[in-house]
Parts: C-alpha cells; sequence; structure tokens
C-alpha cells in the first residue's frame, strides 16, 4: 500500500464521520474570525437559537477595515465602524477571545494566528478569508470558507466537506541572492495558472521550499488560492518546531514534548503518491512582476509585458488584451520602464517581520522618488511594528520617507481609507492585482517587499538584484 | 434557503474568464453586516460609470450602456453564462449573495473556483459545469437569439437549450438534496451531535494540546 501524504495524514486525523460517497464531517480545530465575513453568521446564530460549540477554539480580531493611522480617534466612517464594534459585541455576547483594535496583539489574522502559538502543527484552520491557506506553512489543513460555513463551524465545530485531489508543488534547487518567497510563490502561478490547482490541496516541498523561513512558507502558502487550491501546505521541520517554542497558546513542558513528537510525523511518506506533480527549478526563478489583472499574469523583471497577438488561445487573448487596456500598458514594454505611482508594503502575504526587514535592508540611506506621491508600510500586527521599531526599522523606512502605519489589511483590498485613485499604478506586496481591488480604476503590480521597496527609490520597477 | 427544482430563464452571457469576486460585489459593500440588498451592487465598477459607495440611490446613477446587464435584451435575465473559473479570489459569500439579490439562480460556466462553488449551493444558486466547448456553443446561441432561454432541471441534472438540445451534468448527491429541498446544513450536521462529542473525546485523549485545559 502505498504511503500517506501529509494532506492524507492531517485529513484521516480529523473526519468525524463519512459517507459511502465520500462527503465527510471534517473537525476544525481552530477558527479565526475577522469583522467582515462573521457578521450575519453570528446573526444566524442567534436567530435559530444554536451557541458557539467550542468557544476556546476561536479567536477573533478586526483587520479589514480598521484605519492604519488616526486610531486613537476611532473608525471615522460610520459603516466601517459599526461592523467593527458588531464584531466586539458578538465576542462579548457569545464569550469568544477577540484582540480588539486597541490591542498590541491586534493584527492581520493571518499574521496573528501563528504569532500567537493559536496555529499549530497538525490542526485544521478555518477562517471566512480566502488567505487562511497561509497556515499550511506548518504541516496544517488551513482553508477559507464562506459566511455560511462560518456560522456552521461556529455552531457544530465541525464542516461538511470532501477530499480534495493532492498535487506535490517541488521546487528544487536553491534559490538566487534576490530571490524570495514571493517570487517562487509567483513563479509558481505564473507556471500552473490562477485555476491550475482548483479541486487540489497543494503541498510545497523540495530543496528551494525547505531553505525558506517559516515565514517564507507562509508567503507560498498564503497564495495557493491564487493557484486556484483552497490549501497549501508545507511538511513540519526543525524550523517549524523551533518557530512556536514559547509562544502564547503553544503547549508547554510534558505536553510540548508530546507535540512534537507527534508533529514530526508531518510529512507525506517517502512512498505516498500524488494526483498531479509540478516541478520548478528554484535557481532559475527571477524577482517577479504581475503585468495584469490575475496573478498568472506575471513575468520576471527583465521580461516585457507580453504581446496578445502572441498568443493562440482566443479567450485568453481577450483575456491579456482587456487586462493590458485596463493596467494602461503597451505590449512588449520593458518591465523595468514601467513607472509607479504608489508603494504598498504589508497584508498577509508580506507583513512580517522578515519582510520589513528585507524592504528596510534595500532602502536604508536612500530616499523614495520623486515620482512617488505615497510609499506606506502597514506591519502585519501590533507585536510585529512593536518589534521592527525595537530593530530601528520604523526611522529606516520614515528617513526615506515612507509612511509607518498601523496593523490592518489596509491597502491590499481597500476596505478602510488606503486605497488608489482611479489610474494610479502601485508596486504593491499583497496577492492580488484584480481590476480594483485596490481602488476603482487602481493599477497594481504584485512583487516582494524588497522588489516594492526597489521600485520605490527608483520611481519604477527595477531587478533589486542590481540594485 | 430557498430549494431550487427546476428554472427556466434569460440568459445573459458574461463573456470573460476569471472573473473575481472582487468584480462581482466591490469590497466597499463588505462593510454590510446584513445578508441581503446586494443585487443593486452585483458587478459595481462595470455596470455603472461613477464609483460606487455604500448608501448611494443606484437607480440615479450613470449606467455603462456597454455592460451586458444594462442591455435591454438581456432584461429580467436569470441564468448567467460565464467563462472559465468564475468567482476566483476572496472567500466573501457577499457574491453568491449578490447574484441571488439580483435574480440570478443559476451559473453556467466550464469552471470555477472551489470557494465560490460551495458558497452558491448555501444560497440556492446552483452552479453547472459544462465542457468549454458546449459553453462556447451557448454563448453564440445567446448572442444570436434574442430572448434566449434555458431550461435547468436539477432533479435530472439536464440544461435544455430552446432548439431542444440537452446537456446533462454532474452534482455532487450530498449539495444536490440539499438543495432540492431547501435543506440547512446546521440542522443535518447537528444529527451528528454524538459522532461529533465522540471524536472530541477520543482526540483530546490523543493530542490534548488541541484544547484548552
Amino acid at each position: 500500500m502505498a504511503g500517506k501524504t501529509l494532506y492524507d495524514k492531517l485529513w484521516d486525523a480529523h473526519v468525524v464521520r463519512s459517507d459511502a460517497d465520500g462527503t465527510a464531517l471534517l473537525y476544525i480545530d481552530r477558527h479565526l474570525v475577522h469583522e467582515v465575513t462573521s457578521p450575519q453568521a453570528f446573526e444566524g446564530l442567534r436567530i435559530a437559537s444554536r451557541p458557539v460549540w467550542r468557544v476556546d477554539s476561536v479567536l477573533a480580531t478586526p483587520d479589514h477595515n480598521i484605519p492604519t493611522d488616526g486610531r486613537a480617534q476611532g473608525i471615522a466612517d460610520p459603516v466601517s465602524r459599526l461592523q467593527v464594534e458588531t464584531l466586539d459585541q458578538n465576542c462579548q455576547a457569545f464569550g469568544l477571545t477577540e484582540f480588539g483594535m486597541h490591542d498590541i496583539r491586534q493584527g492581520i489574522v493571518h499574521v496573528i494566528g501563528p504569532e500567537q502559538g493559536a496555529t499549530l502543527p497538525g490542526m485544521t484552520v478555518v477562517c471566512g478569508d480566502s488567505h487562511t491557506s497561509t497556515h499550511g506553512a506548518f504541516g496544517a489543513l488551513a482553508f477559507g470558507i464562506g459566511t455560511s460555513e462560518v456560522e456552521h463551524v461556529l455552531a457544530t465545530q465541525c464542516l461538511i466537506q470532501k477530499k480534495s485531489r493532492a498535487m506535490l508543488v517541488r521546487v528544487n534547487g536553491a534559490l538566487g541572492p534576490g530571490v524570495t518567497a514571493k517570487d517562487v510563490v509567483l513563479a509558481i502561478i505564473g507556471r500552473i495558472g490562477t485555476a491550475g490547482g482548483t479541486g487540489y490541496a497543494i503541498e510545497f516541498g523540495g530543496a528551494a521550499i525547505q531553505g525558506l523561513s517559516v515565514e517564507g512558507r507562509m508567503t507560498v502558502c498564503n497564495m495557493a488560492i491564487e493557484a486556484g487550491a483552497r490549501a497549501g501546505m508545507v511538511a513540519v521541520d526543525q524550523k517549524t518546531i523551533d518557530y512556536f517554542q514559547g509562544r502564547p497558546y503553544a503547549p508547554t513542558g510534558e505536553m510540548w514534548q508530546r507535540a512534537v513528537a507527534a508533529w514530526r510525523e508531518l510529512h507525506s511518506d517517502a512512498d505516498a503518491t500524488f494526483d498531479r506533480v509540478v516541478e520548478l527549478d528554484g535557481a532559475s526563478i527571477a524577482p517577479q512582476v504581475t503585468w495584469g489583472t490575475s496573478p498568472e499574469m506575471v513575468a520576471p523583471i527583465m521580461a516585457r509585458v507580453p504581446d496578445p497577438d502572441q498568443e493562440d488561445n482566443a479567450v485568453k487573448r481577450e483575456g491579456m488584451r482587456a487586462a493590458l487596456k485596463y493596467m494602461g500598458l503597451e505590449a512588449n514594454t520593458p518591465i523595468a520602464q514601467i513607472d509607479i505611482d504608489k508603494v504598498f508594503i504589508g497584508s498577509c502575504t508580506n507583513s512580517r517581520i522578515e519582510d520589513l526587514r528585507a524592504a528596510a535592508a534595500v532602502i536604508k540611506g536612500r530616499r523614495v522618488a520623486k515620482n512617488i506621491k505615497l510609499a506606506m508600510v502597514v506591519p502585519g500586527s501590533g507585536l510585529v511594528k512593536q518589534q521592527a521599531e525595537k530593530e530601528g526599522l520604523d526611522k529606516v523606512f520614515a528617513d526615506a520617507g515612507f509612511e509607518w502605519r498601523e496593523p490592518g489589511c489596509s491597502m491590499c483590498l481597500a476596505m478602510n481609507a488606503d486605497r488608489l485613485e482611479p489610474g494610479e499604478r502601485c508596486a504593491s506586496t499583497s496577492n492580488r492585482n484584480f481590476e480594483g481591488r485596490q481602488g476603482t480604476g487602481g493599477r497594481t503590480h504584485l512583487v516582494s517587499p524588497a522588489m516594492a521597496a526597489a521600485a520605490a527609490i527608483a520611481g519604477h520597477f527595477v531587478d533589486v538584484r542590481n540594485f | 434557503m430557498k430549494p431550487f427544482t427546476q428554472h427556466t430563464g434569460i440568459v445573459v452571457p458574461l463573456d470573460r474568464p476569471n472573473v473575481d469576486t472582487d468584480a462581482i460585489i466591490p469590497k466597499q459593500f463588505l462593510k454590510s453586516i446584513k445578508r441581503s440588498g446586494f443585487g443593486p451592487n452585483l458587478f459595481d465598477e462595470w455596470r455603472y460609470l461613477d464609483r460606487g459607495e455604500p448608501g448611494m440611490d443606484n437607480s440615479k446613477r450613470p449606467l455603462n450602456a456597454d455592460f451586458v446587464l444594462n442591455q435591454a435584451r438581456y432584461k429580467g435575465a436569470s441564468i448567467l453564462l460565464a467563462r472559465e473559473n468564475f468567482g476566483c479570489g476572496s472567500s466573501r459569500e457577499h457574491a453568491p449573495w449578490a447574484l441571488e439579490d439580483f435574480g440570478f439562480r443559476a451559473i453556467i460556466a466550464p469552471s470555477y473556483a472551489d470557494i465560490f462553488y460551495n458558497n452558491c449551493f448555501k444560497n440556492g444558486v446552483l452552479p453547472i459545469v459544462l465542457d468549454a466547448a458546449i459553453v462556447g456553443e451557448l454563448f453564440a446561441e445567446t448572442v444570436a437569439q434574442p430572448g434566449y432561454r434555458l431550461t435547468v432541471d436539477l432533479q435530472a441534472q439536464k440544461v435544455t437549450t430552446p432548439g431542444g438540445k440537452e446537456y446533462g451534468f454532474a452534482v455532487d448527491a450530498f449539495r444536490k438534496h440539499c438543495l432540492l429541498n431547501g435543506l440547512d446544513d446546521i440542522g443535518l450536521t447537528l444529527q451528528h451531535v454524538d459522532a461529533i462529542r465522540a471524536y472530541e473525546l477520543k482526540r483530546r485523549a490523543e493530542a490534548p494540546w488541541l484544547f484548552k485545559a
């Protein structure tokens, strides 16, 4: 009999019951909650007079539409304010733990879960947010759900699921200098497409993935959803275990020893088989920049904007034309000649301390270019912000002309006041370059933190390896 | 949830791949704490010429005449014909809420993003997968024939064209059962309370660190 994949192991450990057709009731260990996708779920519980099944499994924080400056004055937008206050009230009414807007532990839900040790290896983790795939970086089964399922988990601690197929994306070899986890995952999406992982759970493996830090692996798993896969995951290794030692929600003492022994099993067996295997050569990945309105529309920094006339598939060709029109770009323009207006360093993809260090290392002693209207850094959590300030990174950013903000989702999706104006072009470390994502008419180019920092200094995209 | 059994309706073609949930319902409307009222802002950035904000009187906003939903021939459409990877991106259930609120009962596309696909079933909207070549034919027929209607039969799992052509589609048995009967799946899961409790007892013994002391 073939061995088990990591996904098999995680799945099997959480099946409460299953039907003959494979429909299973899957137990959920950790439920992360934020203000946008939860109010209707709590309302549903109230209407049906249902309690929360397991109060201690829930951790809540507001992140999507809270302000990143002037927080002491509260939230100016009354609609946003009502939503954040509704989360506060729901958490209070149902007895749930919430890190509120003024708590130092508040932050982007996918940053604070691991930071607190509230996400652990071997868990099932869900949240009403597609980037929940982030938590798979620790050998967990983590995926985003809709609001009806948020209510379902609150009420039953379970989800009705069918098992996905298993894909292995193996990135061999070592990454070159200046090439980061973000470039790896953009290159993967460029290869398999935004629907390439639909119906699959992806395990990322190979020497290049093993060589990444735990935070880098979070960046890769974060964008599994941008390749169409609800879940991305990486096997547990010593780095994973070291990461959790001493975190507030992590086990201690004898319990820690027991947990670690179990976590060491969280990898695919050598003889496990996958439904699909994709291989990439890590050494050949260059820093990536997206040029279109889908994350699969991506190219290396040395390349030119592709020409739709060279595309044979008619649906794809029209998609490229529409994207170039929206982006205000001509085919065959060198990517390094695209000027930008704004720079955003933040989001659940790239707002952790290593991301901020990487960006700060590039800009240290330099100034933001004159054509940049706004360059901003939004740390992923209050604790990331505190750590960065301890290291003096806030000063490096401020000296270069960056704004240093309070934690939240901010201009990744522009639900708060941070947004692009129509036609503005942004180098962004976030995860989606969809039309209007960062503000109506805004133009988003996805890049790594180091590439965003270099673009801020140059005023246009530039190869950070020669910078 | 409204049950779905059989439905006949006008088809509107949305001819682009990778339509994401940000396009289906832009983020500013996600600030609502309600489940309803999203229909007027469905595809807001494509449908209107100005920038939409919550609380605006949408009936007074300038319409984009080029966008299919604004064209008279598709007025009253209840079946959305779409391309590959429809509903990709954010998990926002506001997307199917907006489609349902607008009046869509079914979507036909070659493929969907997983989370969106799943969310549709929770809201009485049937996402049908048909082969890309068949979807291509349906696009051609819809554009060529004003007033083009399709009939969707969930029980029989088939789509019927005005010309009498029938296309079968696959649907998961459990989802079909829930949709046909308009069932609340929380209620169904709570029939298994004993199994959930038993699982928790076993799991607590095996992996006690997953449970707060």
